[in-house]
């Protein structure tokens, strides 16, 4: 029964953080009608800045708490990269065809992936620090991690104040407009820039955030990057691409099979994601929440 | 810009000769460039007939792929196993059991690809060569694991050509070279018969216009799945020809920057017409030669031409090449 | 005279709006029938469901006394019915050759073939170049698609609908956006083509010149459903019609 509560618990984790790389990835897409085949990278730059910056506070000693407060630092970093690069990079092809757009995006993940291993080496960086600073909890004998707790709760606030955000809030208004009709959004007066690049930076801000929490209990490697974009992707399939309900879902969904998955499957594990994946596009092709 | 339509022979003698004296040059390579150079082009050759096979996708069918590492993968190892469980050394046997096992490989996956375009056909296909890069590394025992599959020598021609003893590697790579250099050109004429023909313009008809191409009565997921059966056995053909001269299979072939490197040689060499994606896939293996020669980073380097390609040259070498020879002749005609 | 198309009780919704309330539409082999209405009267949605680009809510739609209420649109194409669109929908990177000679090809079942180059078919070839000379485009034979006027683009899209030799060709708006020789020019060829017999037209206009120079039969939408049906000398003498189309001319 313990063990159960535990496997419960840690694909709640793991959703946890699939669900905040793939609602980013959602907004976008819903927003500007863009695939970021680098938003996986962006995973992994907030992992990588967060475990440097963690590591570089644990070194002066500075207390947990402040540790923690680094974790949103590093979205945030993340979410600047992300400002910068949409007006420069980006918003040059939006009138471009859609293969361009995806090429673009797909030579910003080379560059990126490079980018990090030119900054933080080919070796993993760490931030285990952070993770025992939590107190574990016990369940009927077993002892887990409190800080995947934390993590399942950061992924819960993070789901509902983008909900509010989207849903409840003057912001949300303009981009829900611009993502309907943007052109029409501009007629009516609206910055379009403006949405796009907050989209934009919103949605790394997002992954990058996926990135920061998890690193405490996983170090940042190279290559996470792209294994993130590929979960991901299955994940937005699963739920549909541009619904934040359909993000949630189905990062729920993918997060529980994969977790059986490693229990009795596990070298055919990411085999059996992308059969589902093959399957949900095969009998809905919008996916479980999605629009055509 | 006009298109040619004309139907007598006559009028493809220019493309004729041009192509004659292409491959004469390309004979003649062995005997005045040294063996790294001839080695260097054989790879290059390669490169060309797998960017050759994705191009029917991109430039004619309008599918972008970020997977097709997969099926270069699938032909290279399928190389290595032959050789370790079936005993098997010849080259021909390796290409006339390879090519079905890419193609039945190409049919499955294109069946789920196709139903999808744009964006999520790209990510499909890029999610597809990373869950079997996933199973080439866990399922070591099988694949090798990082450490990959050997391949040995093949026997070129039946066991006529057989490269034992001294001088022994410079022989075959000779005499390798010549065997990629005609089935090359054996895959150029196919390709070049198949965007000729009806089925051709009917691919470049659903590219540019699905609905109405539907409406000419043309089943358009069963033409994609065909483009996409005929795409990756050229590329899963270009892994089993590549497999005996990098002497290993290892899994980073079925790795997505591989995918990307294949999809630059299209875009380098200009994916809107035939040969840009034959001079892309030659011209890239110099590049990249040169470029992992200069810089640990040439990865970035790679994605950094990439964005300046879209951003400057998106009709590729060759496009831009024609662009100036069209303003040079119109310059030329009174 | 035989019926070559018929729907029964043909019903599309679109939320509260009723496209097609209760259609029954019949088509007379060989005849020049014009489907006018004002807009959003349900044309171009009885239009759409008869070529597949709709899924009936109700009802039946039989073709040559077979049902295709459900068939796909390669299978009503395969059946013989061929349409235009109302924006014209072209192969704007190909040549107007290329254009027409796919329809050729498709319908002769060599779509497919990918061992031959399409340019040595002969066959293909000539009746390329006959129906590019009916629609008065040989000379613009090896243009693309793309740099066409917009009256030739017209012309065009009605060529590869042609040039599948349907039983029953639907042109939405052939003569919309284009100079009154042009109009002449489009409609000559229609009516040539079926006054030899080789098929059926049913067009949607709006221009009642047209209309009533050309057709044999005149059929009225409104809201969804018929109003009026007969021949142009019934549809002028016609009080509904002439109050629903103000403004058109009731003396030809």
């Amino acid at each position: 029964m313990a063990i159960l509560t535990i496997q419960i618990l840690n694909s709640l984790f793991y959703a946890s953080v699939l669900f905040l790389i793939a609602a980013g990835l959602s907004l976008i897409f819903g927003v500007m009608r863009i695939v970021n085949m680098a938003h996986g990278s962006f995973y992994g730059v907030g992992a990588f800045i967060t475990a440097w910056l963690i590591g570089r506070a644990a070194a002066y000693g500075l207390s947990p708490i402040w540790l923690f407060l680094l974790i949103p630092v590093g979205a945030a970093a993340v979410a600047l990269i992300g400002a910068v690069i949409e007006p420069v990079l980006l918003r040059p092809f939006y009138r471009r065809a859609e293969e361009y757009q995806l090429l673009v995006t797909f030579g910003l993940l080379l560059i990126i992936e490079d980018v990090v291993r030119f900054f933080f080496g080919g070796l993993p960086v760490t931030a285990d620090v952070l993770m025992d600073a939590v107190p574990s909890i016990h369940l009927s004998g077993l002892v887990y991690p409190g800080y995947y707790i934390v993590v399942i709760g950061v992924g819960a606030a993070a789901a509902l104040a983008l909900w509010a955000v989207i849903y409840r809030t003057k912001f949300g208004v303009m981009l829900r407009a611009t993502s309907q009709d943007r052109r029409m959004a501009s007629t009516l007066g609206l910055n379009v820039g403006f949405v796009y690049v907050s989209a934009f930076a919103i949605g790394c801000f997002m992954a990058g955030l996926g990135g920061a929490i998890i690193v405490p209990s996983q170090a940042a490697v190279l290559g996470m990057g792209i294994d993130a974009l590929v979960l991901a992707f299955v994940v937005v399939v699963i739920g549909g691409l541009g619904s934040l309900q359909g993000a949630l879902v189905g990062a729920l969904i993918v997060s529980f099979v994969r977790t059986a998955g490693i229990q009795f499957f596990p070298e055919i594990e990411l085999a059996v994601l992308y059969l589902i994946a093959a399957i949900v596009l095969l009998v809905k092709p919008t996916g479980l929440f999605g629009s055509a | 810009m006009k298109a040619t339509n004309s139907v007598s022979v006559r009028s493809r003698i220019p493309l004729l000769i041009a192509a004659a004296a292409v491959l004469v040059v390309l004979a003649l390579v062995p005997l005045v460039a040294g063996l790294y150079q001839t080695q260097l082009l054989t790879y290059g050759l390669i490169a060309a007939i797998a960017a050759l096979g994705f191009n029917l996708l991109l430039g004619y069918t309008g599918l972008l792929s970020f997977g097709h590492s997969a099926f270069f993968g699938i032909g290279a190892y399928s190389v290595g196993f032959l050789l370790r469980d079936l005993g098997i050394h010849s080259m021909e046997l390796y290409i006339l059991i390879g090519i079905p096992i890419v193609a039945i490989a190409s049919t499955l996956f294109g069946y789920i690809c196709v139903r999808h375009t744009r964006i999520f056909f790209g990510i499909l296909t890029l999610a597809l060569s990373q869950v079997l890069y996933s199973l080439a590394l866990s399922l070591f025992w099988v694949t090798g694991g990082t450490d990959g599959l050997r391949v040995a020598r093949p026997t070129l021609l039946a066991s006529l050509f057989d490269f034992t003893g001294p001088g022994a590697f410079q022989r075959f790579l000779i005499t390798y070279y010549y065997y990629v250099l005609v089935i090359f050109a054996i895959c150029v004429v196919i390709m070049w018969v198949i965007v000729h023909s009806p089925f051709g313009k009917a691919l470049q008809a659903v590219r540019d216009n699905e609905t109405r191409a539907a409406f000419l009565g043309i089943r358009i997921r069963r033409f994609r799945w065909l483009a996409f059966l005929i795409s990756g056995t050229f590329t899963g053909l270009a892994g089993i020809l590549w497999a005996p001269l990098n002497g290993l299979a290892t899994p980073d072939v079925l790795y997505w920057t591989f995918s990307g490197e294949i999809v630059f040689t299209a875009l380098l060499g200009g994916f809107r017409n035939f040969t840009g994606p034959i001079v892309g896939g030659i011209v890239y293996t110099y590049l990249k030669t040169y470029a992992i020669a200069t810089t640990e980073y040439w990865q970035a380097l790679l994605g950094a031409v990439l964005v300046l390609l879209v951003l400057l040259l998106p009709t590729g070498i060759v496009g831009a090449l024609s662009q100036i020879a069209r303003r040079f002749g119109a310059k030329r005609a009174p | 005279m035989t019926i070559l198309l018929q729907t029964i009780d043909l019903h599309k919704s679109f939320g509260d709006t009723r496209a097609c309330d209760g259609v029954n539409f019949l088509v007379h082999q060989g005849e020049f029938l014009s489907l006018v209405g004002s807009n959003g009267a349900g044309k171009t949605s009885l239009v759409n469901l008869i070529s597949a680009q709709l899924q009936p809510d109700s009802g039946k739609i039989l073709f040559e006394g077979n049902d295709i209420t459900y068939a796909t649109v390669s299978e009503r194409i395969k059946a013989g019915i061929a349409r235009s669109f109302q924006i014209v929908n072209l192969f704007d990177a190909m040549s107007v050759f290329d254009n027409v000679a796919l329809s050729i090809f498709s319908r002769e079942g060599k779509i497919t073939n990918m061992a031959a180059l399409a340019n040595h078919d002969r066959d293909v070839h000539n009746e390329t170049v006959e129906v590019l000379g009916q629609f008065g485009l040989r000379d613009k034979s090896e243009v693309l698609a793309g740099g066409l006027a917009q009256g030739e683009r017209k012309l065009l899209d009605v060529a590869i609908a042609y040039a599948l030799r349907p039983k029953l060709l639907f042109l939405d708006e052939p003569t919309s956006g284009v100079s009154t020789h042009e109009k002449a020019q489009i409609m000559d060829t229609v009516s040539s083509i079926v006054r030899a017999g080789t098929v059926t037209a049913v067009i949607i206009e709006h221009d009642m010149d047209v209309v009533f120079r050309y057709s044999d039969r005149i059929v009225m939408m409104h809201e969804g459903s018929f109003l009026a049906d007969g021949t142009p000398e019934e549809i002028k003498a016609n009080k509904d019609v002439a109050n629903i189309l103000l403004g058109a001319p009731l003396s030809a």
